[in-house]
C-alpha cells in the first residue's frame, strides 16, 4: 500500500460498497435531519426582539387561551436544518430535469437579483399609486411583450399560475355567453382526451359540462369525431385545447378547429403550457385562439420554487377581451399609469376579481428580465432549440424505445411502454433514472399513450449533456426491453427508496405530533 | 446568448443526426399562414446583463420602498422584517429550482418542509389538519366557500361585511361561477354581529374574518355556534398571519375551515404576490381539501419518508370530479413561511405579535388623540380605521407630501359605501416612536 512519510495510507484499499451502518443515521455528506418538532424547544428562537413594554392590551377579550408550543431553533441549527434537506432535492442546477409538460428549464440568477430590487420586492400593492408607477410601468411593459408574442389584443395579468389562468379564460367565455344571453343554454365545452386534467377540472369549475374528445392515431384531434360532436350546436360553449398538444405534437387542423368552433358559436380557449415550443415562430392569435393562459414559470423561465408559485397572464381576443378580470394597467393621456380596480367604467364588462392585488409581481419582474436578456431574436432562438433538443432525443432513442407517434415532435419527446419486457413498467425506468443522476421525465401522461414516457428537454441543455442523458436512457431501455427485474428495485442510490404511497392515502398523517410517553405506549 | 449552450456546429450535427435540414422542418405542421419567416416585430433584440439591470433598477427607483420612510398601510398585505437567513434559504438551488414533488425519491427535502409547514399552520390556527398551501389568501377563502358547499350539499354563502372586499369579490366569483348563491352582508367596521342571524337552513357556510379588514378582532364562537346548529359551516378568515401569536385563533373559535393570508410571516410585500395562502380544517373534512397535502409514510427500508397524498381529490387523476382545479401550490413562499416560523417558534411569534400590537396601539393613541380624528375600531389587533374630517384621499395626499404613507383610503376597497373619510392604518414591528410622531404631527397640520 502506498503511504507517504508520515504513515498515513495514500492510496485507497479496495473494499466492498456494502450497506455500512453508521451510529449516527448519516451517510457520508448525506447528514441524518430529523424533523423541525423533534430537534426544536419552544423557548428556542432564531430572531432578537425588542422586549415588548407591558401596554394594556386592546383586544377586547379576544385573545388566544392555548399557546402554539411550536418549537424555534437558533439561526446555525435553522441553517443547518434546511441545508441538510436541501441535499435531499433534485434541482435542475444540479443537473439534467426532462419532465415533460413542465419545462424545467435554467433560472438565470439575474432575475432573481432584479426582483429583489427594493423598489418591487418591499412595495405595497394598496400604497397610493403615484408612488408605484415604476412597478405599473413594469406590468404595462410586460403586458406588450406578452401581446405582441402572442399576437393578441389584450392581456390579463392577475392569475396566479396555469390552472388561474384556465379559469380566468373560462370564465371571460362564460361571461361574453351570459352577454349574449346564452349563458343557460351554452354548457358543453369540448376537452381531448389528452388534456391537461386541469382543462377539465377548470370547465367543471365555471360551471361547464365536459366532452371528451378521442386523438386520432397521429396524435392530434380526431377531426371527424370533432365534426360529429359540433352536429349540434346550441349548447357548444367552446374547446379547450393545447398547442402543442401534451403528446408534444403541433395541432395541425388548429385553424380548421378554430373556424368549426367560431361557427358553432363557441370560443376556442388554448392551454398555452407549451408555449416555449412556438415563441417568437408562432402567434397564437394567427390561429383564431380566443384565450391562452402562458405560464411565465414554464416559458419565461420564472423558478418553479418546489411547487409554485406559478403566475399565468392569459391573453384574450378581441371578441372576450371586454370581459377580461379587473385589476387591470391602463395608461392616462397625461403619460400616468393607472389601475382600474372595479367593475365601472372602462370595466364595465369585466367577468369581475379573481384575487387580492394585481397577481405576481414577482414573477413579472423576473419574466420581464428574461424577455429583455434574450430579446426577439432570442426568444425565437430559444423555441428552436428547444424543438432541436427533443427530436434530438427522440432520434437517438427511437431505435430501442418506440414513440409515441411518428414524424417529428416539437419540443417534448414521447414514447410509449411498448418495448418493455412483460412486467417492466414506465416507473421502473423512471426510477432507474434517478441512479443514473437524472430527474425522470414525466411519466404516465399524456392519458392516450399507454404507459407514457415524455421527455421535454428544453432549449438549455447542451449536447454533451444530451448525449450523456441519451446513453444512460439507451441502456435502461436496454435493460427493461430484456426484462431485467434489478430495475423493479430502482432507485438504489437516492437519499430515499421506493416510497409506500399506498400506506400513506390509507390512514393520512399530514402532520408531526407528539407520540405518546414510552410508559403508556408500552401497555 | 448566454442561456443557450448549442454552437453551431451542434445544431448542424444534431439536425444530421436527425435527418433534418433546418429547424423549419420540425414547424411543418404549422398552418403556412401563421408562419413567421423573420423575428416578430416590435420587440428589441437580446441584451447582456448589464444593459438588463439598468432599465430594471431605473423603473424600480420610480417606486416608494416601505422602507423609504414612515409607512403604514396594511389592509391584507403588511411590511414585516424578514430575516436574512430565511432569504438565503429560499434562494438555496435545491428548493429554488426545483419542481413539485412528484418523484418523493429525490425531493425529501421539499417534502419534509412541507410536512412540518403543514404542522405549524395547523397549530397556529389551532385545527386538526393543513394543505401545502394555496396562491394566496383570497383564493384560500374563495376555495373554503366551495368546499363547504360541497361538504354540505347547500348552496348559500354568507359573507361577512368586515370580510376584505378582494377576498369577497374572488369568492363570490367562484361560487357564483358554479351556481351558488352569495349573500353579502352590509359593511361592518366594528364586528361580525349580523354574521350570527343572517345562517339559515339553506346556509352552506357562514364567512367571517378576525381581525376584519377594518382591523377589529372579534370572537366568532357564537357564529360557529349558530351556523352548527343549522348545519352549516363556519369559514374563519385572516389577512394577518402574525395576528395568530396573540389573537383568538379559527380553532378556538369553532370554525370548521380556516383560510388565510400568510405573506407577513417570511414573506416580502412584493406588490401584492406572490403570497402563500393558509388552509386548514377539522379532520373529518380533509379529503374533501382543494390543493396539494404532504403525508407520512415509509420507504422499501422502511424509513419514515414523506409523498404527496390524496391525490384522488386532484385534477391530475379525479379531472372533472376534481375537488379543484388548483395545480401549483405556493411551495417556495411556503418555504420561507415556515423558515421564518422555524426562527421565531412558538414563543417569538407571540412577542412578535405584541410587538405589532403594541405599536398599534401608541400609533392609534397618537391619531386617536387629534382633534377631529375618530377612531373607529373598538378592538384590534395592528390596524384599525379612522375617520378624518377631510376627503381621505386628500389627507393621504398632503400626508404623503410630508413623507408619510399614511394608510389606505377605505374607498378604494369599497368604492360605494360613503367611506370616503375613512382611511385603514396599520402598524407593524417596523413601526418607530419617529414614524408615529411624523405621522401625527403631519395629520395635525392636515386637519
Amino acid at each position: 500500500m502506498a503511504m507517504n512519510t508520515q504513515g498515513r495510507p495514500t492510496a485507497a484499499p479496495r473494499t466492498s460498497a456494502a450497506a455500512i451502518e453508521t451510529v449516527s443515521g448519516s451517510r457520508g455528506l448525506l447528514q441524518r435531519e430529523d424533523l423541525l418538532f423533534e430537534i426544536g424547544t419552544p423557548e428556542t428562537t432564531g430572531v432578537d426582539l425588542p422586549k415588548p413594554k407591558g401596554l394594556k392590551n386592546r383586544l377586547g377579550g379576544v385573545a388566544r387561551k392555548v399557546d402554539t408550543g411550536l418549537p424555534g431553533l437558533s439561526e446555525p441549527q435553522a441553517v443547518r436544518h434546511y441545508m441538510r434537506l436541501s441535499q435531499r432535492n433534485y434541482a435542475i442546477d444540479l443537473g439534467f430535469f426532462p419532465l415533460g409538460s413542465c419545462t424545467m428549464k435554467h433560472n438565470p440568477r439575474l432575475n432573481e437579483k432584479m426582483a429583489r430590487l427594493p423598489g418591487f420586492a418591499d412595495i405595497h400593492p394598496l400604497q397610493p399609486q403615484a408612488t408605484v408607477q415604476g412597478a405599473l410601468q413594469l406590468i404595462d411593459e410586460l403586458a406588450t411583450w406578452l401581446k405582441t408574442l402572442t399576437g393578441m389584443p389584450s392581456v390579463a395579468m392577475s392569475p396566479k399560475a396555469g390552472a388561474h389562468g384556465e379559469l380566468c379564460g373560462m370564465l371571460a367565455i362564460r361571461q361574453a355567453l351570459i352577454a349574449r344571453g346564452e349563458g343557460e343554454t351554452r354548457k358543453r365545452v369540448l376537452v381531448p382526451a389528452s388534456a391537461h386534467g386541469t382543462n377539465p377540472a377548470t370547465a367543471v369549475q365555471c360551471g361547464f359540462i365536459v366532452d371528451e374528445i378521442k386523438a386520432n392515431a397521429r396524435g392530434r384531434v380526431d377531426m371527424a369525431e370533432l365534426r360529429e360532436k359540433l352536429q349540434h350546436t346550441d349548447d357548444v360553449a367552446g374547446i379547450m385545447l393545447t398547442n402543442p398538444n401534451t403528446c408534444g405534437l403541433f395541432e395541425t387542423d388548429i385553424k380548421e378547429i378554430a373556424d368549426l368552433i367560431h361557427k358553432a358559436g363557441g370560443y376556442f380557449y388554448c392551454d398555452g403550457a407549451n408555449f416555449n415550443a412556438i415563441v417568437g415562430r408562432v402567434r397564437p392569435g394567427d390561429l383564431g385562439v380566443d384565450a391562452m393562459h402562458i405560464n411565465l414559470h414554464k416559458t419565461f423561465s420564472t423558478p418553479h420554487g418546489g411547487g409554485g408559485p406559478g403566475s399565468g397572464p392569459t391573453v384574450f381576443s378581441e371578441a372576450l377581451a371586454p370581459y377580461a378580470p379587473v385589476p387591470f394597467v391602463t395608461k392616462d393621456e397625461d403619460g400616468l399609469f393607472r389601475l382600474v380596480e372595479h367593475v365601472d367604467g372602462d370595466a364595465k364588462d369585466s367577468f369581475g376579481r379573481m384575487v387580492a392585488f394585481h397577481g405576481q409581481m414577482g414573477m413579472f419582474v423576473r419574466a420581464l428580465t428574461y424577455m429583455l436578456s434574450h430579446g426577439a431574436d432570442g426568444l425565437k432562438q430559444v423555441a428552436e432549440d428547444a424543438v432541436l433538443n427533443a427530436n434530438y432525443v427522440q432520434a437517438r432513442l427511437k431505435h430501442v424505445m418506440t414513440p409515441a407517434f411518428e414524424g417529428y415532435c416539437m419540443h417534448e419527446a414521447l414514447f410509449s411502454d411498448a418495448f418493455t419486457a412483460d412486467g417492466i413498467e414506465t416507473i421502473d425506468i423512471a426510477k432507474a433514472l434517478i441512479d443514473e443522476g437524472y430527474h425522470p421525465m414525466t411519466m404516465y401522461f399524456p392519458l392516450v399513450v399507454h404507459g407514457a414516457m415524455l421527455i421535454e428537454p428544453t432549449e438549455t441543455e447542451s449536447k454533451a449533456e444530451l448525449d450523456r442523458f441519451c446513453d444512460s436512457l439507451e441502456s435502461i431501455a436496454r435493460r427493461a426491453a430484456q426484462g431485467d427485474e434489478t430495475l423493479k428495485g430502482a432507485p438504489y442510490l437516492a437519499p430515499a427508496k421506493r416510497l409506500d404511497e399506498t400506506r400513506a392515502a390509507r390512514k393520512p398523517v399530514l402532520k408531526w405530533t407528539r407520540p405518546a410517553p414510552e410508559s403508556v405506549a408500552a401497555e | 446568448m448566454r442561456y443557450l449552450p448549442l454552437t453551431p456546429q451542434d445544431r448542424a450535427s444534431m439536425l444530421a443526426t436527425i435527418g433534418a435540414k433546418s429547424a423549419d422542418d420540425f414547424y411543418a405542421d404549422v398552418p403556412k399562414t401563421a408562419r413567421l419567416k423573420a423575428k416578430i416585430a416590435g420587440l428589441p433584440d437580446h441584451q447582456g446583463e448589464l444593459a438588463v439591470e439598468r432599465h430594471m433598477t431605473k423603473l424600480a427607483a420610480r417606486n416608494r420602498a416601505a422602507s423609504a420612510g414612515p409607512f403604514f398601510v396594511g389592509a391584507g398585505a403588511y411590511k414585516h422584517h424578514v430575516p436574512a437567513t430565511v432569504d438565503m434559504i429560499i434562494q438555496r438551488s435545491e428548493f429554488l429550482t426545483t419542481y413539485t414533488p412528484y418523484q418523493p425519491e429525490i425531493a425529501q427535502g421539499t417534502l419534509q418542509t412541507l410536512f412540518e409547514f403543514q404542522t405549524q399552520v395547523a397549530a397556529l390556527t389551532a385545527m386538526d389538519v393543513a394543505n401545502a398551501s394555496m396562491y394566496d389568501g383570497s383564493t384560500a377563502c374563495a376555495e373554503a366557500a366551495v368546499m363547504a358547499a360541497r361538504v354540505t350539499k347547500r348552496s348559500k354563502i354568507i359573507l361577512s361585511g368586515g370580510l376584505h372586499p378582494h377576498y369577497a369579490a374572488a369568492t363570490r366569483l367562484l361560487c357564483e361561477a358554479q351556481g351558488l348563491t352569495v349573500v353579502q352582508l352590509p359593511v361592518a367596521i366594528d364586528g361580525e354581529g349580523e354574521l350570527e342571524k343572517s345562517v339559515d337552513g339553506e346556509t352552506a357556510c357562514v364567512v367571517g374574518q378576525s381581525p376584519n379588514v377594518f382591523g377589529t378582532v372579534t370572537d366568532l364562537s357564537g357564529v360557529a355556534k349558530s351556523a352548527h346548529e343549522k348545519g352549516a359551516l363556519l369559514v374563519s378568515v385572516f389577512t394577518e398571519a402574525v395576528s395568530l401569536g396573540l389573537v383568538t385563533p379559527p380553532g378556538e373559535m369553532g370554525a370548521d375551515i380556516a383560510a388565510g393570508e400568510g405573506q407577513s410571516i417570511g414573506n416580502g410585500l412584493n406588490f401584492g404576490g406572490p403570497y402563500v395562502g393558509l388552509f386548514a380544517c377539522r379532520e373529518k373534512l380533509m379529503r374533501q381539501m382543494p390543493g396539494r397535502l404532504c403525508g407520512e409514510t415509509v420507504d422499501a427500508d422502511d424509513q419514515r419518508g414523506f409523498v404527496l397524498t390524496l391525490s384522488t381529490r386532484e385534477q391530475h387523476i379525479r379531472r372533472d370530479k376534481a375537488t379543484s382545479n388548483i395545480c401549483t401550490n405556493s411551495g417556495l413562499c411556503a418555504l420561507a413561511f415556515t423558515a421564518h416560523m422555524t426562527l421565531l417558534g412558538g414563543r417569538g411569534l407571540k412577542q412578535l405579535a405584541q410587538l405589532n400590537h403594541e405599536a398599534a396601539c401608541e400609533l392609534a393613541d397618537a391619531l386617536g388623540g387629534l382633534k377631529g380624528v375618530d377612531l373607529l375600531t373598538p378592538r384590534f389587533f395592528n390596524e384599525f380605521a379612522i375617520r378624518t374630517p377631510v376627503d381621505a384621499e386628500a389627507v393621504l395626499a398632503m400626508l404623503e407630501e410630508a413623507g408619510v404613507v399614511g394608510g389606505v383610503r377605505a374607498s378604494r376597497l369599497f368604492p360605494n359605501d360613503h367611506l370616503g373619510d375613512v382611511i385603514l392604518v396599520a402598524a407593524t414591528e417596523c413601526t418607530t416612536a419617529d414614524d408615529i410622531a411624523a405621522y401625527a404631527a403631519a395629520l395635525k397640520e392636515i386637519i
